[in-house]
């Protein structure tokens, strides 16, 4: 991992599979009331695939296209969203956190509006947790060195 | 006959019940922090297990509806068809959390390898020592 | 009067850690004074929560809008509500003291996350207050215990270590503290503290109610550090870094315990909790060994912070014995205390911060003559350490007050005494210090004598006056201000609040 260790099997199994995963990890996200499933969950497979990105190909390279300031970025934007639709639903006058009074600004009844904003919640969820998990295994991978950290 | 069906029928909390046991014994008696960390993983997975245990039922099936369109409400359901979601959704929340104190011990373990080179109890606490009659 | 303002009172710091996050990614100066603005629209939201029990009664607000035993509610009763006024305040004046405090004590670029777990752990605590929901406790018990454990390994030398230890027995403890809601979820089926209220009685003498109960109890000794499942607590807080000592130990063994007279008395009767099993007995005992032993140890520490650590556990005793002598004076002593302590433990952590910022000097044996450098500091000190001790008009003599009446009302004449020898223990631990600070025999005094007027103004150079900066010495005036003013009003207060937090039982 911190040093590139090029193998061919490896690299292009994981170029096949790691567009599945996360086509599955987002169907999980969005299937949670339907399946096992849920925000966590495919999170943590989103997270998953992720990683099998950086334990196949160099670590390095693949911080270049997730920087550690995006994924922090992400993981506060993720509980925004979940947090932000509770506070909209304040703003509108029922309790945190009760979607049925999302049907005044979504043109749709109220169960379907309970259903869109469980789901909204859902992927906020799953970018939050999705974020961690990458977090979790960089500063475990990499004993703790990352970017703008002073040694 | 009375306690073969005490351990027989009932084994499922015994099964939990050595899982505890196991984890919290490591968690207490294993000096390497590595393995404090393990035993506390396998006893929150003990724990989860046992919610999740209690809301399985004989025959039961996945508890989602089946039903034609508009309102779901207006037949009766028959409850001891359908097994319990509540604690699986709890125990998505305990898993969660597993996942988070399992960061965070990981951490507080890759600092405490940088600084004392071990992951020994009983050499970290005579690394201390030493530390401290030098002062 | 906002409508909203249970739900607030949570969704606010949760929203500001996060928004914290963003802003301090943009411009580092930004966190400092947005984290003083969300704090300070959590105490103005908890004296608004307040205003609402005392006018309309308790309040239950459904989270999402769905009814009681199906969705989660918020609870606020009297006791709730005196609570969070308490965690929000002392949150907010620690905050106005770690400005200075922090950048002393970490690198620059990490501020940013410090503050973002501050109000994460803020808000575990808030949340913890006002749920009415047994599982909720557990969640946010553990994010605030999440919070608590990264927040203390920031700190120097063995704080690592000590937070790791502090990791593997908070673990235990809320894990135990699930295994008691499960049992009760598998006898009951409900999760909700009002539900349970009126479903248990008749389940009283099965097995698995009193297992439950039995988890609850240690798994929330665990975490509020009652004697003998102390053992984390001395080095977790005393390495941590100043700020966050101050906060995590006038809060959390506070919240904590505040959820142990939740389960004792709401969740199940106090009938149950003290007269059908022998909890009076077994806590009185435990809270007594806490006492004595936390004010024995503080004798024999020299780092000042572990001082006060052991008497936090004291003090965590005295909390306990007024919960367990389970009459109505008792009650009120333990909840008066529960004020008491937190304005206590905040000021002289954060006193002890302030030496540390100023001279480097943690040890009580480097305090000598302290007072020429900074008068101003060792009067609050000592104004604090006369409350720890219990002399009025400070409030720490009300507080000890009732909870003597309690245990004389009780009977228990031995608990009474050892209320008053541990006070009479404590108030040696000052007076060393007194004695160390006041009158240490000075060893630039004979130099003066040897070298002649060079080292006579060196010597007056090194004890001109230098005071901590104003950042840190406005918040310890405040506090010492409450201990003051808490004590003349300590009867509006009982009479106010305290008198309708006390459950119907006693």
């Amino acid at each position: 991992m911190k040093e590139r260790y090029p193998d061919v099997t490896i690299e292009t199994i994981c170029r096949l599979l790691i567009p599945p995963i996360q086509l599955f990890a987002l169907y999980v996200i969005a299937h949670g009331h339907y399946s096992p499933g849920g925000g966590f969950q495919g999170g943590c497979i989103l997270g998953a695939s992720f990683i099998m990105m950086f334990i196949a190909f160099d670590i390095g390279e693949v911080k270049r296209r997730m920087r550690e300031k995006l994924n922090t970025i992400l993981c506060a934007t993720g509980v925004l969203i979940y947090a932000g639709i509770g506070v909209i639903c304040l703003i509108l006058g029922a309790n945190y956190l009760d979607y049925g009074i999302l049907d005044r600004i979504l043109p749709v009844y109220t169960a379907k509006a309970r259903a869109l904003g469980s789901l909204g919640i859902e992927i906020g969820v799953g970018i939050a947790v999705t974020s961690v998990m990458i977090s979790i295994f960089l500063n475990i991978a990499t004993a703790g060195e990352h970017e703008g950290a002073p040694e | 006959m009375d306690t073969i069906q005490f351990i027989i029928g009932k084994f499922n909390y015994w099964v939990y019940v050595v899982l505890m046991m196991i984890g919290f014994y490591a968690m207490i008696a294993k000096r390497n922090l590595v393995k404090k960390v393990v035993g506390m993983n396998i006893f929150q997975t003990a724990i989860i297990l046992f919610f999740i245990s209690t809301s399985s039922k004989m025959g039961a099936t996945i508890p989602i509806i089946q039903s034609g369109h508009g309102d779901a409400a207006d037949h009766a359901v028959n409850v001891a068809q359908y097994a319990n979601p509540l604690p699986h959704v709890l125990m998505l929340t305990a898993i969660v959390v597993m996942v988070g104190t399992f960061g965070v011990a990981l951490a507080l373990l890759i600092r405490i390898y940088r600084e004392y080179r071990t992951f020994e109890e009983d050499e970290i606490y005579e690394t201390l020592e030493v530390m401290r009659l030098k002062k | 009067m906002i409508a909203q303002s249970p739900a607030l009172l949570v969704v606010v710091p949760l929203v500001g850690a996060v928004l914290c996050l963003l802003l301090g990614l943009i411009r580092r100066e930004l966190c400092y004074p947005f984290v003083l603005a969300i704090l300070g629209s959590c105490v103005i939201l908890s004296f608004d929560v307040m205003g609402i029990v005392l006018s309309e009664g308790v309040i239950r607000y459904r989270l999402g809008g769905w009814e009681p035993p199906w969705g989660i509610e918020y609870l606020i009763d009297h006791l709730n509500a005196f609570i969070a006024i308490i965690v929000s305040s002392i949150s907010f004046v620690v905050a106005i003291f770690s400005r200075k405090s922090i950048e002393h004590e970490l690198a620059k670029e990490k501020i940013i996350y410090f503050y973002t777990i501050f109000l994460l752990l803020v808000t575990g605590l808030l949340g913890m207050t006002v749920t009415g929901d047994v599982f909720n406790i557990y969640v946010f018990l553990e994010i605030t215990s999440l919070a608590g454990y990264a927040l203390i390994a920031i700190g120097k030398d063995r704080a690592v270590l000590a937070s790791f230890e502090y990791v593997v027995l908070g673990t235990v403890g809320a894990c135990f503290y699930l295994l008691g809601v499960g049992y009760l979820y598998s006898v009951t089926g409900s999760l909700n503290i009002m539900d349970l209220t009126l479903l248990l009685p008749e389940l009283y003498t099965s097995k698995v109610v009193l297992i439950a109960f039995a988890f609850f109890m240690v798994g929330l000794a665990l975490k509020i550090a009652l004697f003998p499942l102390h053992v984390w607590l001395p080095d977790a807080y005393t390495y941590a870094p100043s700020t966050v000592s101050a906060l995590v130990a006038a809060t959390m063994t506070k919240v904590g315990a505040y959820v142990m007279m939740r389960i004792m008395f709401t969740l199940f009767e106090p009938y149950f909790s003290i007269e059908f099993l022998p909890m009076a007995a077994i806590l009185g005992w435990v809270a007594a060994g806490a006492m004595i032993f936390g004010c024995i140890q503080a004798l024999a520490q020299t780092d000042f912070k572990r001082v006060l650590c052991y008497i936090l556990i004291a003090e965590v005793g005295y909390i306990v014995l007024g919960i367990s002598v389970g009459n109505r004076a008792g009650f009120t002593g333990a909840v008066l205390h529960i004020l008491n302590d937190a304005v206590m433990m905040a000021c002289l952590f954060m006193i002890a911060g302030a030496i540390y910022y100023k001279t480097g000097m943690r040890h009580i044996y480097e305090f000598a003559h302290l007072h020429k450098k900074m008068p101003v500091t060792v009067t609050c000190l000592i104004i604090a350490a006369i409350s720890v001790v219990g002399v009025p008009p400070t409030c720490g003599f009300f507080s000890k007050w009732y909870l003597v009446l309690g245990a004389i009302d009780a009977r228990q004449w031995f608990f009474a005494f050892l209320l008053l020898a541990s006070s009479l223990m404590v108030a040696i631990v000052f007076f060393k210090m007194v004695q160390t600070i006041f009158f240490a025999p000075s060893p630039a005094g004979e130099e003066s004598h040897d070298h002649g007027s060079a080292s006579h103004s060196h010597e007056e150079h090194k004890h001109a006056r230098d005071e901590a900066p104003a950042s840190m010495m406005v918040p310890v005036f405040i506090m010492v201000a409450g201990i003051l003013l808490l004590g003349i009003f300590s009867g509006e207060i009982v009479s106010t609040v305290i008198q309708y937090a006390v459950p119907k039982g006693f």
